[in-house]
């Protein structure tokens, strides 16, 4: 079986986030990045399937030369080989189409990725990615299991869980508890050096957006604690202070 | 047994984060940050949820030996084709000032492993020993120990009693050793003695082979989490095979002493790093006087000693590292920085033990765990004065300690 799983480059979750150029370009100053918590899981995953079935495992990047060492780690943790998309991941649509266009030439019977990235939470591409090679694509996927030719899979949806069956190839976004992440031993990162790591070049440079500016969300107010027997003091603070009564 | 897991595992998030004040990073390949942040990774999952309880109940986790192998912390210094990582020295040190940012007694274990048994078996044993040991030491399927302090000879090992006699077929082993890591637990000891001629030679001896026994040491107040013992040697047949057969003398343990030192070097600046991360977030956090006790300039005196003695012992493992890979480390070099880096990181974990207050005595912090464990660490492996005496016979020409 041949496995695709595509990762993002994003902020480590505690990175102090801030902006430059009048807030229209992220800071990286002093960021660690690391591969996307929910595409990690999908290689996790991916990992376990390829050694079950045999086969081969894929890791896809859209990105600058930066992103190499997330893809490297990728490798220690597990894929066979790497392919980096030179480009700076523009928007959802922008990557897509090149995940859609390397997905088709590499003809792999599974498609993974995170169900959306932490840096910009668009939950967009696999979808996308799915319309534009006609398959179908599964989103947030929480348990994945291979039968020969088809996949049973449970997926989260409003108040609890869906199951569905679904014949190969196809594209799913995945979430915990699908894996547990898993850490690159020693011989892993050994390994890792040898592998390869393909850098090709875009397939189209389209987008369907653009960004104008960032903004931080407001700082968090203080916290007022209001004894358990004071209701209607309660009330007057979301009538008049907070205002949403 | 998930109840008793949950009973050991501790509900705090270890948060740790590096230190890296002067970009050190830089002079770092990707790979060793790569190294750093697999073992980070695997000391948050696998020993901060339960170190404080494994110490406080002076109980070694056997199975953290599996887990160390599966994740390549024994032996990353040694070939592949022998089951080791095939890593260079800054990675092996990456790797030691992880662990130990953990706990020192985990990081012993792995030293031990490492540099005390895999070490020796690959630098001077047989093509044989080669293979039936290391492939299995690296996975953790065998734990192995290194004997060579005795109960009488702990500064002066060349004055040890411990002795072999050939009896043609085998060799008689006579003799004890003292304070040696992973003992009770281990599977295989490389033990130093004398032959007949008074020559100090290598030997593997294996558990179960009649007359040999490992006693534990109780009631440390140090490395609880770690298992300490003795190495009883009563008429015990070794099989020649069993002989290191390529370096005899001294020197032989004491190469294998400083590949470890030179682990415990970075592993000091982990035990450093986690006091000093601690320190520094419970000042944040702690009010005194209607604001943080890190507003206080004693608090800040302290904080920023801490920052600038990491920072100096940081750039000394690295440089240190650089020259261990380009085969130009000398014993000196070694103890110099073994030295420095135990001694500041005691210093730092006394420090930061102030400033969490009563708070540090508790084990609801590391900070008391990291300084009694420090103690066993600026006396093991060269104590703190011998390592004095290693640079000032370097300086002068004249051992001060024959």
């Amino acid at each position: 079986m041949k496995i695709l799983v595509c990762i993002t480059h994003v902020p480590d979750t505690t990175s102090k986030i801030q902006f430059t150029d009048n807030n229209t370009k992220f800071d990286k100053t002093g960021v660690q990045f690391i591969i996307g918590p929910y595409d990690d899981y999908a290689l996790a995953r991916a990992v376990e399937l390829r050694d079950q079935t045999g086969g081969e495992l894929t890791v896809l990047n859209v990105g600058e030369a930066e992103t190499e060492p997330t893809l490297r780690k990728a490798l220690a943790i597990g894929a066979d080989k790497a392919i980096r998309v030179n480009a700076f991941p523009k928007d959802a649509y922008f990557v897509a189409l090149q995940i859609a266009h390397y997905a088709k030439e590499g003809a792999y019977d599974l498609i993974l990725m995170g169900r959306e990235s932490i840096d910009f939470n668009g939950g967009m591409v696999h979808g996308m990615v799915g319309e534009l090679l006609g398959m179908p694509s599964i989103s947030p996927v929480m348990k994945l299991d291979i039968e020969g030719q088809s996949a049973k899979m449970a997926r989260e949806i409003e108040g609890g869980k869906e199951y569905i069956e679904v014949d190969l190839p196809f594209i799913a976004g995945c979430q915990e508890p699908i894996a547990e992440w898993k850490i690159p031993n020693m011989r892993g990162i050994m390994s890792a050096r040898t592998k390869p790591l393909d850098v090709v070049e875009t397939i189209s440079d389209e987008t369907f957006s653009q960004v104008n500016a960032f903004q931080l969300p407001p700082a968090k107010g203080a916290v007022q604690l209001i004894d358990k027997d004071n209701v209607e003091e309660l009330v007057r603070l979301l009538k008049n202070e907070a205002k949403i009564l | 047994m998930e109840a008793v897991e949950a009973k050991h595992k501790s509900q705090k998030q270890d948060q740790f984060e590096g230190v890296d004040f002067y970009q050190i990073d830089d002079l770092l390949s990707e790979e060793h940050k790569l190294v750093r942040g697999a073992i980070r990774d695997f000391v948050k999952k696998e020993i901060s949820p339960s170190i404080e309880q494994w110490a406080q109940d002076a109980h070694f986790p056997y199975e953290i030996v599996r887990k160390f192998g599966e994740v390549g912390a024994f032996g990353p210094q040694i070939p592949e084709t022998y089951g080791g990582g095939g890593l260079d020295y800054i990675s092996y040190g990456l790797i030691m000032q992880e662990i130990e940012r953990g706990d020192s007694g985990m990081r012993s274990t792995a030293s031990v492993q490492g540099s005390l048994v895999m070490y020796p078996i690959y630098k001077f044993g047989s093509e044989e020993q080669r293979n039936k040991f290391l492939p299995k030491l690296a996975s953790g399927e065998m734990l192995g120990c290194f004997g060579l302090t005795e109960p009488d000879h702990g500064s002066n090992p060349s004055g040890m009693t411990t002795h072999f006699k050939d009896m043609g077929d085998h060799y008689l082993l006579n003799g004890a050793k003292m304070w040696i890591s992973n003992s009770p637990k281990a599977d295989i000891a490389v033990v130093w003695a004398k032959n007949e001629a008074g020559r100090i030679h290598g030997l593997i001896v294996e558990r179960g082979m009649e007359g040999f026994s490992t006693p534990e040491t109780h009631n440390k107040w140090s490395l609880r989490a770690s298992c300490t013992g003795e190495l009883v040697f009563d008429n015990v047949k070794v099989p020649k095979e069993n002989l290191l057969p390529n370096k005899s003398g001294l020197g032989a343990p004491l190469m294998c002493l400083d590949s470890a030192r030179f682990g415990i070097a970075w592993g000091a600046i982990g035990a450093a790093m986690d006091c000093y991360d601690s320190a520094r977030r419970y000042a944040m956090e702690r009010i005194q006087f209607d604001k943080p006790i890190a507003s206080f300039q004693l608090i800040q005196k302290k904080l920023a000693e801490m920052l600038t003695e990491i920072t100096k012992a940081q750039l000394l493992a690295w440089k240190l590292g650089k020259m261990m890979n380009e085969g130009k480390a000398t014993t000196s070099h070694i103890s110099l920085a073994k030295r420095n880096n135990v001694a500041m990181a005691l210093e730092i974990a006394r420090e930061a033990r102030q400033i969490h207050g009563g708070m540090g005595i508790t084990g609801e912090y590391p900070i008391m765990r990291h300084m009694m464990n420090l103690e066993s660490v600026i006396t093991y492996e060269g104590t703190h004065d011998i390592h004095l005496l290693i640079l000032g016979n370097e300086i002068t020409g004249i051992p001060a300690f024959k």
